[in-house]
């Protein structure tokens, strides 16, 4: 039971760093996401072939192998000491960009082909159908699946303790390892991520259903 | 780039036993979790959309629970806290992998299958329940032949997505593709071409998954006719 209380503070520390990693990975995974699935929609061969291979080499292979790849890999290539919080959030937003471009793609692609004509037909350029019809209705579509990915990267920033990032299960797993107690410490690292996690889907369906997709 | 002329390819050559046992563990882990995952899947998947809060409520706190949390602390959980507290020793990382991979997998396909389930107009079982047929025999008659194909692709999803979180079982040891990879990596202070090897190799499982998904979605499609058979004409 003591366990329980004495785990607490370095959770919450460790509840920090996933917070910010998400966060500014989701943020920046957002903008490249939104480049990448573009890209998968354009016509020009070029930037649907990069983003294109992109998408399916990220999406392929599993999160683990790019952590470790970027963060060893990357470090050794360009021959500099990369950060490991930066390198997680380089990861996180290589990962989460990936998934958002399909996201984006679909959102993009499920708007009636009549909009983009209508668009053209009162004589819009087609960056601007883009931006000023297609993508405020697409967006609509595109906040349940955004909001997924989101939780889905939450849970993916617990892998970062593979290369000793100091998040929640980090910090879980080193008071156990310094204890000899697994269960209290690892089930409140469990409860950690309930405690945002349903909250989150909860907020998820409620905006759901306000915006009525 | 003097980076390419560096790649050492022997450095794989040298460590091929690991990675093909690596590759067989993956593959090992990858089918038995889905197998057992399916079977936790349904029964959960049912008992969340029962009537009876002696079976909703376990399902949904299960589907929470699992849904909720990391694999990896799911993972760790399983095997450094509950299999030696029940057994008093670990059973190795193949039981606790494949425990953790099941369930996960279970709270996910329990999710697939009762979407799948309810997605069906309820008309359905209404017309069934008007013909006469009992409750359960409209659900193995009527509901579940037509659910079942509405449940194939986003299953395939979910075959795709546990090949790729069996990597996550390295963490405690377990000798598969990326342990392989991690192995050589430690052995020869070179991260590039093994974890390019792994990365690789998980691309070729996952392309080889997505073929065969593709090909049961388009036979278990809705508006699939299979293929007559040409009669030779006799004359």
């Amino acid at each position: 039971m003591e366990h329980i209380i004495n785990v607490l503070p370095s959770l919450l520390q460790g509840l920090k760093y996933t917070f910010i990693i998400t966060v500014v990975g989701i943020s920046i995974g957002f903008v490249i996401g939104a480049f990448a699935g573009l890209g998968r929609i354009s016509k020009n061969k070029l930037i649907f072939g990069i983003s294109t291979v992109y998408v399916e080499v990220i999406r392929g292979t599993p999160i683990l192998v790019q952590i470790l790849f970027i963060y060893f890999g990357l470090s050794d290539l360009l021959d500099i000491n990369l950060d490991k919080i930066t390198a997680s959030i380089i990861a996180i937003a290589v990962n989460a960009g990936a998934y958002i471009a399909e996201i984006v793609r679909g959102g993009v692609e499920s708007i009636d082909k009549g909009q983009f004509e209508a668009g053209d037909s009162i004589g819009l350029t087609k960056s601007q159908t883009m931006w000023y019809i297609i993508w405020p209705q697409a967006l609509r579509r595109m906040i349940p699946p955004l909001g997924n990915q989101f939780i889905i990267s939450l849970k993916d920033t617990s892998l970062f303790s593979a290369i000793a990032v100091g998040e929640l299960l980090y910090e879980g797993r080193a008071y156990a390892n310094s204890t000899f107690t697994y269960f209290e410490p690892f089930l409140m690292v469990a409860l950690f991520y309930l405690a945002i996690t349903i909250p989150a889907s909860i907020i998820l369906r409620r905006i759901e259903r306000k915006l009525d997709v | 780039m003097e980076f390419l002329d560096n790649i050492r390819l022997d450095v794989i050559w040298n460590y091929r036993e690991l990675f093909i046992r690596g590759v067989g563990v993956t593959i090992a882990l990858t089918v038995i979790g889905y197998t057992i995952g399916i079977i936790l899947g349904l029964i959960f998947g049912i008992g969340k959309m029962s009537k009876r809060k002696i079976f909703y409520y376990p399902s949904k706190l299960y589907i929470d629970f699992f849904r909720g949390t990391p694999l990896l602390v799911q993972i760790l959980l399983i095997h450094l806290a509950v299999i030696p507290t029940i057994f008093g020793k670990s059973l190795g990382f193949f039981v606790s992998g494949i425990l953790a991979l099941s369930l996960n997998c279970g709270a996910y396909t329990a999710e697939i299958i009762r979407a799948g389930i309810q997605s069906l107009d309820k008309g359905q079982m209404e017309a069934a329940r008007s013909l006469g047929m009992p409750h359960g025999m409209a659900m193995k008659h009527i509901i579940l032949p037509q659910a079942l194909r509405r449940m194939v692709p986003p299953l395939g999803n979910e075959l795709i997505a546990l090949l790729k979180d069996s990597s996550l079982v390295t963490v405690i040891a377990a000798n598969d593709i990326l342990f392989a990879a991690k192995v050589v990596q430690g052995a020869t202070f070179r991260p590039w071409e093994p974890y390019i090897f792994a990365a690789i190799l998980y691309l070729c499982l996952t392309w080889v998954v997505t073929k065969i998904v593709a090909y049961v979605e388009k036979r278990y499609s809705t508006s699939y006719v299979p293929k007559k058979k040409r009669k030779l004409s006799h004359r």
